[in-house]
């Protein structure tokens, strides 16, 4: 637990440290305000919460973030040279892992804590609808939260960040669309392609509802990336 | 302290690491000599946990480092080749982490920091942001962050790797202070190197010991005979039968556009063959010792005649 903690605050502090974190954070916010109000233009101030542009660009938005957040975490250690420093180090893979995975979920729920003012906003001109609100960023950490442990694998199996990103990218793509072509098939196999899909789980968040079956998903999945990755680190000693 | 034994590694099909056994005792200074691609790197990295063998066993202090290797890693200093640096930190907080990370004690890393700083000669530089330091202050930190949490062991993979005469000359003699405290295992490909600061040289050549002894009596063995090179204008092989007939001369042989000429390194023929050259009409244009390479050595040690055309092979 000390050594896990250690890295978490080493991880989150090198992103406070680096001037690419601020222009990551910044686009960041840029684009989830320009969102914002593209959809309170598009809905002539007439909904009550700030879920359906969540729903459509806000995720992908996070998702892509999460993806870029990520794809240094292991990547540029080992261009560095510092991943041997790590794994000679007496702590266990999983301690890596796991710091590794809290130092930046540590930005990304920063970076979506920023996003507040919306609601606030809203809260200041209206009267907006709390509960979906809530429930929306919830979905929206369980997703990002995902989103980086896909991530963190993917920068566990190569040492170019632009690599990781990609295939950060590239699986998260796979698994959020999946959804519309379970949908397209139909039958047995459509609802399972529909099941294993990131975007089937995260829609009910948004309309206010708090799926347990979609919590257990999402954990599952963050739970399953972690695990692969430090079979990937153990992988790497033996090969 | 170290100990090993049978270490086998393949990296897929490629055997890196051919059943080598040696040991290093508490206290010792031991080198691993060979040339890239010998098997060095692979063979610390498999001692400091980095790595697991294919088959064999590593021990560091009475620690197996396959199965025990958590453990094992406490006790151990280790350098990599490619120093371990964060870019963006200053050096301060560089080896704050490194302290912790080997679980030093928090209100005792202070302490650790200005001693580690002191010894290293760090004290200009410990605020300043690790990026910005040269490569020969890089490798300092390098050395600082491996003895920062006391180990028993150090493991320095080419620590003189990349940095100028002068720091190399630092380099060494702060190796040979902290082997009065710590048992060290180093590697080089430099011959001169490894005999200054070591007690002991391992010497590995594709994977396997091809020697292994006190400096000493690696010297004896290797000293038998010295060359020197001569640049002379005349025909090529009536030179080379000329230079045979010197008195003191063991063999003769010709690599454009040098002769080289072996004799016992007791003599030194030196005025007698510029006599032989001046008196046959040619010209001497230049006349040198040659030191003994790592390629000489290993020719002596292993009777390889190809050697030259090893690719792997540099310096």
């Amino acid at each position: 637990m000390k050594n896990t903690m250690l890295i978490a605050l080493k991880e989150f502090k090198s992103y406070l440290t680096s001037p690419m974190a601020y222009v990551i954070a910044c686009v960041f916010l840029v684009l989830y305000g320009s969102l914002f109000i593209w959809y309170l233009e598009d809905t002539q101030y007439s909904d009550t919460s700030i879920n359906g542009y969540l729903d459509i660009w806000g995720n992908l938005v996070l998702m892509l973030f999460a993806a870029v957040l990520a794809m240094r975490l292991i990547a540029e250690e080992k261009k560095l040279g510092t991943w041997e420093l790590l794994l000679t180090a007496p702590l266990r893979d999983t301690e890596v892992v796991l710091g590794k995975f809290l130092g930046s979920l540590g930005m990304l729920v920063s970076m979506l804590a920023l996003t507040l003012y919306f609601p606030l906003l809203l809260r200041v001109f209206g009267i907006p609808d709390g509960g979906p609100i809530l429930t929306g960023y919830l979905g929206l950490f369980l997703l990002g939260a995902t989103s980086l442990a896909i991530g963190l694998f993917a920068s566990s199996v190569t040492s170019n960040q632009i690599v990781a990103a990609v295939v950060a990218g590239g699986m998260l793509a796979i698994l959020y669309f999946i959804g519309i072509a379970g949908d397209a098939i139909g039958g047995a196999a459509g609802n399972i392609l529909s099941y294993i899909s990131l975007y089937s789980h995260f829609s009910a968040f948004v309309t206010g509802i708090i799926d347990t079956r979609a919590i257990i998903y999402f954990l599952s999945i963050t739970a399953l990336f972690l695990f692969l990755t430090i079979r990937s680190i153990e992988t790497s000693r033996w090969s | 302290m170290i100990r090993v034994e049978n270490l086998t590694k393949y990296y897929g099909e490629h055997l890196a690491v051919d059943s080598i056994s040696f040991n290093v005792k508490k206290g010792e200074i031991v080198g691993l000599l060979g040339p890239n691609g010998a098997g060095k790197t692979t063979t610390m990295r498999i001692l400091t946990g980095f790595m697991m063998p294919t088959s064999g066993d590593a021990w560091v202090a009475e620690c197996n480092m396959a199965t025990n290797s958590l453990e094992g890693r406490r006790h151990i200093g280790y350098l990599p080749e490619a120093i371990p640096l964060y870019t963006d930190v200053t050096v301060r907080s560089y080896l704050d982490f490194a302290g912790r990370l080997r679980g030093l004690d928090p209100y005792r890393i202070k302490d650790r920091i200005d001693d580690v700083v002191e010894i290293c000669h760090l004290e200009d530089y410990i605020d300043v942001l690790i990026g910005k330091l040269s490569r020969g202050f890089r490798q300092r930190v390098g050395v600082a962050q491996a003895i920062i949490h006391e180990p028993e062991v150090m493991i320095l993979d080419e620590p003189t790797l990349g940095i100028d005469p002068i720091q190399v000359t630092q380099t060494r003699r702060l190796i040979k202070e902290l082997g009065q405290e710590h048992t060290i295992l180093i590697s080089s490909h430099i011959l001169p190197e490894v005999s200054m600061v070591c007690d002991r040289v391992v010497i590995i050549h594709e994977g396997q010991i091809v020697a292994e002894d006190r400096i000493e009596n690696l010297s004896t063995i290797l000293k038998g005979s010295q060359s020197i090179r001569l640049e002379v204008r005349g025909p090529t092989s009536a030179v080379t039968r000329r230079l045979q007939r010197v008195q003191g001369i063991s063999q003769v042989r010709y690599e454009k556009p040098y002769h080289i000429v072996e004799c016992p390194v007791d003599q030194d023929p030196r005025s007698n063959l510029m006599t032989a050259i001046v008196q046959s009409g040619w010209t001497l244009l230049s006349m040198g010792t040659v030191d003994m390479s790592l390629e000489d050595i290993f020719l002596q040690l292993t009777g390889e005649e190809d050697f030259d055309d090893d690719e792997e092979l540099e310096e």
